[in-house]
């Protein structure tokens, strides 16, 4: 075992970059599924059984669509926007725990670098995604793609103060940015962290769709106005970046929603159970996934259910609601802490 | 009469509650997760097929009558009743070819054909045949590779009447039956068709 314990954070950088690739298709499916059975459809039901093979058919047709570099974008931007779209999303995988592995009597993190800064990281990482969408509605050289741009930048930053508050308080409360200290400190309490800080964790829900573009805050690719957005010249696979980039995004504040505030790895009760450390963890690492999977599930729910905001709703939404509560819920914690 | 106009006021004050949007996007979360099992609308097309009205408009056939002749007579109502002049009739002296003891017809048609891109699928021509010798079938699905094989000729038009009527054995008895019926009714009969004049008498 210990001869192994040098090499374990390859393994899991292998080993997560493969979960944070393979949920693009299988979110591609559920999307289109769920969508459809939202509209009383069926949705692709054709590439093999129940049409579960359909993501391979999407991404055989994304790769083998014409890669068009219009005549008038700023090439070097042009090309690197998709690149640098989908590089934060895979650098956050770094910091998150993904549970605890028991095997021979000895503890495993599922983590590939437990720095002490995790959460800032994750903040700080996720948050350069904005870059990949202005380079990319800049370099386009289009009326679109740059409304949809600058949209999304003023978007993204009044988004990320009041996440930033959000985990503040949590933070505040456990009194450690180590992502997995947040979550041990929920199971130790026996209490999620969205029963310390209900208002954190909604506002932390809300801004993380803000972040992802989604609905009802994908103002940066309102079809009906901008045609779509930042992504209006990009076509073949440089499209599929941008949406690979989105959809791993949505992963991420999944995870860190599932982290911070729904008991990480937690499963309730699971301990009367009393059952052998080995199971009891993969069962643990088993709740971790369902926990992220039911957000994912929820993004895109929440996708056919909700209209877009208007621009104007958005930044009132967050300079006038959420920030300055998210602020006073930071006070209140801080007067809390401090007595 | 003039159009009533129905004013309906709609109050634009919410409560604090709504205003908080939280509420309301959790009774709109609900109301879709509820249609997510709902019986689905969609008929997966090639597997559950749409049973059409019995007087379903769409591909023309010439019905053939007891002896497997077409029952046309190039009479060329049809085609003057067509809005979209679509077929094309030339007509044939019969001779003494079509004088037997089932009947005795002076014409035939020699070249019948129907453009089915120009036509709009009114169903007039079967309207005006008085031989009940062109219908209309069941079948809308056609597809073809040029212009030119939607043009569909005489014996084109008899080789979906042959297929209708596989799949609906019984239709020529009831269309004859019906046509019986039809001819028999006061509506046929020349004395009951009033002609005015252009004085109104």
């Amino acid at each position: 075992m210990d001869a192994v314990k040098p090499f374990l954070p390859y393994i899991f950088i292998g080993l997560m970059i493969a979960v944070y690739l393979s949920i693009v298709p299988i979110m591609l499916l559920v999307e289109r599924r769920v969508s459809a059975w939202l509209q009383y459809r069926v949705g692709p039901n054709r590439v093999g059984p129940l049409g579960l093979f359909q993501p391979i058919a999407d991404a055989l047709k994304m790769m083998s669509k014409e890669d068009i570099v219009p005549n008038h974008v700023n090439k070097l931007l042009y090309m690197a926007a998709p690149a640098i779209m989908v590089f934060p999303a895979f650098f956050v995988v770094g910091v998150i725990p993904w549970g605890v592995l028991s095997l021979g009597g000895q503890d495993i993190m599922i983590q590939i670098s437990k720095t002490n800064i995790g959460v800032l990281y994750v903040l700080a990482v996720s948050s350069l995604t904005v870059y990949a969408i202005t380079f990319g509605a800049w370099a386009s050289n289009n009326k679109y793609s740059l409304l949809g741009g600058l949209r999304s930048a003023a978007q993204m930053m009044s988004y990320e103060l009041p996440m930033g508050l959000s985990i503040m308080a949590m933070v505040m409360v456990v009194g450690s940015l180590r992502i997995e200290d947040i979550v041990n400190y929920q199971i130790t309490n026996h209490a999620w962290g969205i029963v310390f800080q209900p208002i954190a964790a909604l506002f932390f829900l809300t801004t993380a769709f803000a972040e992802t573009n989604r609905t009802p805050f994908d103002l940066a690719e309102a079809e009906a106005e901008l045609v779509a957005g930042y992504h209006t010249e990009y076509s073949s696979m440089k499209f599929g970046l941008f949406y690979l980039g989105e959809y791993c995004n949505m992963l991420t504040g999944s995870i860190m929603m599932t982290c911070l505030f729904l008991g990480g790895w937690n499963v309730p009760f699971l301990s009367d159970l009393h059952l052998d450390a080995t199971t009891q963890s993969l069962i643990q690492i088993g709740g971790f996934a369902a926990k992220v999977g039911f957000l994912m599930f929820f993004f895109v729910w929440v996708r056919w259910t909700l209209p877009r905001f208007r621009y104007d709703q958005l930044m009132e939404l967050s300079w006038k609601k959420l920030i300055p509560i998210a602020l006073a819920n930071v006070v209140v914690t801080a007067i809390f802490m401090a007595f | 009469m003039a159009i009533s106009v129905k004013n309906v006021s709609m109050s634009r004050k919410s409560n604090w509650i709504d205003s908080t949007y939280f509420i309301p996007i959790f009774k709109g979360l609900a109301i879709t997760f509820k249609h997510l099992f709902k019986k689905k609308l969609v008929m997966s097309y090639p597997e559950t097929k749409k049973i059409l009205p019995a007087n379903y408009r769409g591909l023309h056939m010439l019905t053939r009558d007891a002896q497997g002749r077409e029952k046309c007579v190039a009479c060329e109502m049809c085609s003057t009743a067509c809005p979209a002049d679509c077929i094309r009739i030339v007509a044939n002296d019969s001779g003494n070819e079509w004088n037997d003891q089932h009947e005795n017809r002076e014409k035939h048609p020699k070249i019948f054909e129907i453009d089915e891109l120009r036509c709009i699928f009114c169903g007039m021509c079967v309207e005006a045949c008085p031989e009940d010798a062109i219908d209309m079938t069941d079948m809308h699905n056609l597809a073809d590779y040029t212009r030119e094989d939607f043009l569909y000729d005489k014996e084109r038009l008899l080789g979906v009447y042959d297929q209708y009527i596989k799949i609906h054995p019984d239709h020529a008895q009831r269309r004859d039956s019906e046509f019986k019926q039809m001819k028999n009714s006061s509506y046929f009969t020349v004395e009951s068709v009033k002609h005015s004049d252009e004085n109104g008498h």
